[in-house]
């Protein structure tokens, strides 16, 4: 999170956590560990008055920011989301609610205020089922017939599927991206419920069966979406560096805070040379994620040209060296740290899944390299 | 311009541009920086420096040098943005490398922070134009990371001092002007209280610069032997026994490495590092397109823009109270560790001709050797484990250290081999 925040930012998240802590305590957390749909309406209801859902949406739709990035408050946002391991579509209901804004048409207006008021929520169909699972590989067809378009693939894995009112379906039509708004229950749609690592969100297959929409479905141009895609990947990959790095925070607090209370030999934990050693190893992974996650999600919110390798950086780094931080913590606590009744697993499997979702460390590390390529390395 | 209003910063930049385009050459890619390589004869190392106080006079003349220094003092008394703004004009062009650190940080702002006026005016001035290079007197052979524990004697006679002992790991003191030196003035008190520091020309009789050759052949390295050296009283910083005050700041300017405002370097030019990007070494290679050499590129490139990020953060968090001066510790142990797994990388990327190579390899045949110095960026500018022990006990507090020598005096102290008889 950002060194200096202003006196709106800081009554923001204020107010954000003052929910998460009334209505998604850990206690509340666990109860909906086998909810399927892992959140409460009301609850993302009152998130969305705060106005978690509605930052990256322009005034015109009812959305607006609190300082001069909206993506930057939404940061603010998703790094107490991963502090409080709390559950809720943050980042695909945003990426969604943006495009539509940006490039929806005028039947998508009522979907975005939807959106915004948090009556509904929306999620993006991004990836798809191995082999062809890597990041930016797309082959879901979305081929023009008629007045309309049919979208034929699988999807997966689309968070709160079950839950959410529209797909934002990421297809190929040719060589180009094609994206598609498809309303839930759209016949030849069928949604089947995946497991995953973490207990707060859910994930589902999506399947398009030569699903029929009509052309005003589409969001963009047909074959032209590829920026936008771009633009999505991007804000998805915020966020999610956001909420790791406040997972990486609470784990390290709370192993900081037990290893100044856990006595062994008559002394406590912090006194141990070999712990504190790591701890400072800890401790600086934690700040650097903090500088390459601000300072990625900046240049995202600025339009900025270095902004794809910064957060493929923030990824990659965060990707990584969060795991170390994390699994550290784990061992620090000992035998605790493994169990369900330690809290600890929640931060580490809100990062951990975190740290797949949008490309893996070794993905974005080669992502990087592509980028020093393309620009002949000469820096 | 008058004194109180500040340089507009686009103002500054396109002062700072027509400056860098007239004056400067560009940088020489794949030229080393720092006395990390052994590549120079004595004649071109000499040259080297003799054109770095050059471009520093430039600077000067120019009103580019010391951008956050004082204007009483010969400096700009701009704003770290200003200086942000000069680092990013010289981007690609050559710079006066050795003049930043230890010169201007540590050890000006050592003196702006504890220096009489007399001793403010008669030095700050002179480094800003390139005419005094300076070496921190620190480091001794009977111990690095026990700074307090310095053997270095400085006995008073009268109006003067006169100082017995060895200092070492001075980065070219052989071509250097001035010694910042810390020094014992009282044995029977605890370690920390009986330290005191002081200045002194490293040319004279009595003080001999003895050059140290690092295992890859480099002479940059220097050891000092100081018999019965005199300095003037009017030539201590601080005061007498209460050095370690001055010390605690010194160290804290010498962990702030480049992140010290009053330190110019050229964005995107990487400290210690090769100069050649590890993409050209991997495609000079042929391994370019090798996926596990395409992920050690992205991680070496990850490393750096983390870094550069990091020492931002840092710079910003201990400038604006967010975080404690000691946080300077937490970019010192970054910088060390992500440079040496920089150093396994280009290594790795390298393959077999970083260790075996004939004279066309070009770049390729340094990087083993680079290898072999691994160690140093997590040794040179107090070690990553005096920085471990920083960030857990000063800045997550964490209990000390248990050691042997507290309220004891210094002259009871358990030494070991390399004690003076």
């Amino acid at each position: 999170m950002q060194l200096a925040l202003s006196s709106d930012q800081e009554l923001f998240r204020e107010t954000t956590v003052k929910l998460l802590e009334e209505l998604a305590p850990v206690a509340e957390v666990r109860r909906r560990r086998d909810d399927p749909s892992g959140f409460d309406a009301d609850y993302w209801r009152r998130g969305a008055e705060l106005g978690w859902t509605s930052l990256l949406v322009g005034e015109e739709h009812g959305g607006g920011t609190l300082g001069e990035h909206g993506l930057v408050d939404l940061a603010l946002v998703a790094y107490e989301f991963g502090r409080h391991a709390a559950p809720g579509p943050l980042a695909v209901t945003n990426v969604v609610a943006a495009t539509l804004g940006e490039v929806g048409g005028p039947d998508h207006r009522s979907v975005i205020t939807d959106l915004v008021s948090g009556a509904t929520v929306a999620t993006w169909c991004l990836g798809e089922p191995p082999p062809g699972d890597g990041l930016g590989q797309i082959a879901l067809q979305v081929r023009p017939e008629g007045d309309g378009m049919v979208l034929d693939g699988v999807k997966r894995p689309v968070e709160s599927a079950t839950e959410a009112g529209h797909l934002l379906v990421t297809g190929r039509t040719g060589t180009g991206l094609t994206q598609v708004l498809v309303p839930a229950g759209t016949p030849g749609v069928s949604v089947t419920p995946m497991e995953s690592v973490d207990m707060t969100r859910r994930f589902a297959t999506v399947a398009f069966d030569e699903v029929r929409v009509p052309s005003t479905a589409v969001i963009g141009v047909v074959g032209g979406a590829d920026t936008q895609v771009e633009r999505q990947l991007q804000r998805a990959i915020a966020i999610g560096t956001a909420e790791s790095v406040g997972a990486m925070q609470t784990a390290f607090d709370l192993t900081v805070e037990w290893a100044f209370d856990r006595y062994s030999f008559g002394r406590p934990l912090a006194s141990y040379q070999e712990l504190k050693h790591r701890f400072a190893d800890m401790k600086t992974w934690l700040e650097a994620s903090h500088a390459i996650s601000d300072s990625a999600i900046g240049a995202v919110a600025t339009d900025s040209p270095d902004a794809p390798e910064l957060l493929s950086t923030a990824a990659a780094f965060i990707g990584a060296y969060g795991s170390e931080l994390l699994q550290d913590c784990v061992q620090i606590h000992g035998g605790i740290g493994v169990t369900f009744e330690h809290d600890l697993h929640l931060y580490l499997r809100r990062h951990t899944l975190d740290r797949v979702l949008f490309g893996t460390p070794a993905e974005h590390r080669r992502r990087i390299t592509d980028i020093l390529e393309r620009e002949g390395g000469g820096r | 311009m008058s004194a109180d209003d500040t340089e507009d910063l686009e103002a500054f930049r396109s002062r700072a541009r027509a400056f860098v385009r007239d004056h400067l050459r560009p940088s020489v890619p794949g030229q080393s920086v720092g006395p990390l390589r052994n590549e120079r004869s004595d004649d071109e190392e000499l040259a080297a420096v003799a054109r770095e106080r050059q471009v520093q006079r430039l600077l000067f003349d120019a009103g580019l040098a010391g951008i956050c220094f004082p204007r009483s003092y010969g400096g700009q008394g701009l704003t770290p943005d200003h200086q942000r703004v000069l680092n990013e004009e010289l981007a690609g062009y050559e710079y006066p490398a050795r003049i930043q650190a230890p010169t201007l940080s540590p050890c000006a702002a050592v003196l702006l922070d504890f220096g009489t006026e007399e001793q403010k005016r008669a030095h700050i001035p002179a480094i800003l134009r390139g005419e005094e290079i300076w070496m921190q007197f620190l480091s001794e052979p009977s111990g690095g990371s026990d700074v307090a524990g310095a053997l270095m004697s400085a006995v008073r006679d009268g109006e003067e001092w006169i100082l017995n002992g060895s200092k070492i790991w001075t980065t070219g003191a052989w071509w250097s002007d001035w010694g910042l030196c810390l020094a014992r003035t009282n044995w029977d008190v605890p370690k920390h209280r009986g330290l005191t520091v002081f200045i002194l020309p490293i040319r004279q009789p009595g003080l001999d610069v003895h050059r140290i050759e690092m295992l890859n052949g480099s002479k940059e390295f220097c050891q000092e032997f100081l018999t019965d050296v005199r300095v003037p009283d009017s030539d201590r910083i601080g005061d007498i026994d209460d050095g370690w005050t001055v010390g605690t700041r010194w160290m804290f300017h010498e962990r702030m490495l480049t992140n010290s405002p009053l330190v110019t370097v050229p964005a995107g030019a990487t400290h210690g590092g090769t100069g050649t990007p590890l993409v050209e070494v991997a495609r000079e290679a042929g391994h370019l397109a090798d996926p596990s050499v395409r992920d050690l590129v992205g991680e070496a490139r990850m490393l750096q823009l983390v870094e550069r990020e990091l020492r931002g953060r840092i710079g910003q968090g201990i400038a604006t109270g967010a975080m404690v001066d000691q946080s300077a510790a937490i970019g010192r142990l970054f910088s060390g560790v992500a440079t040496a797994r920089l150093r396994t990388i280009s290594f790795e990327v390298a393959g077999t001709t970083g260790a075996v190579w004939s004279g066309d390899d070009g770049e390729r045949a340094h990087i083993g050797t680079d290898f072999l110095m691994r160690q140093v960026s997590c040794i040179g500018g107090g070690t990553t484990e005096m920085a471990r022990n920083v960030i857990s006990e000063r800045v997550l507090g964490m209990p000390r250290e248990r050691s042997m020598d507290r309220d004891v005096p210094f002259r009871d102290v358990p030494r070991g081999g390399s004690s003076p008889a």
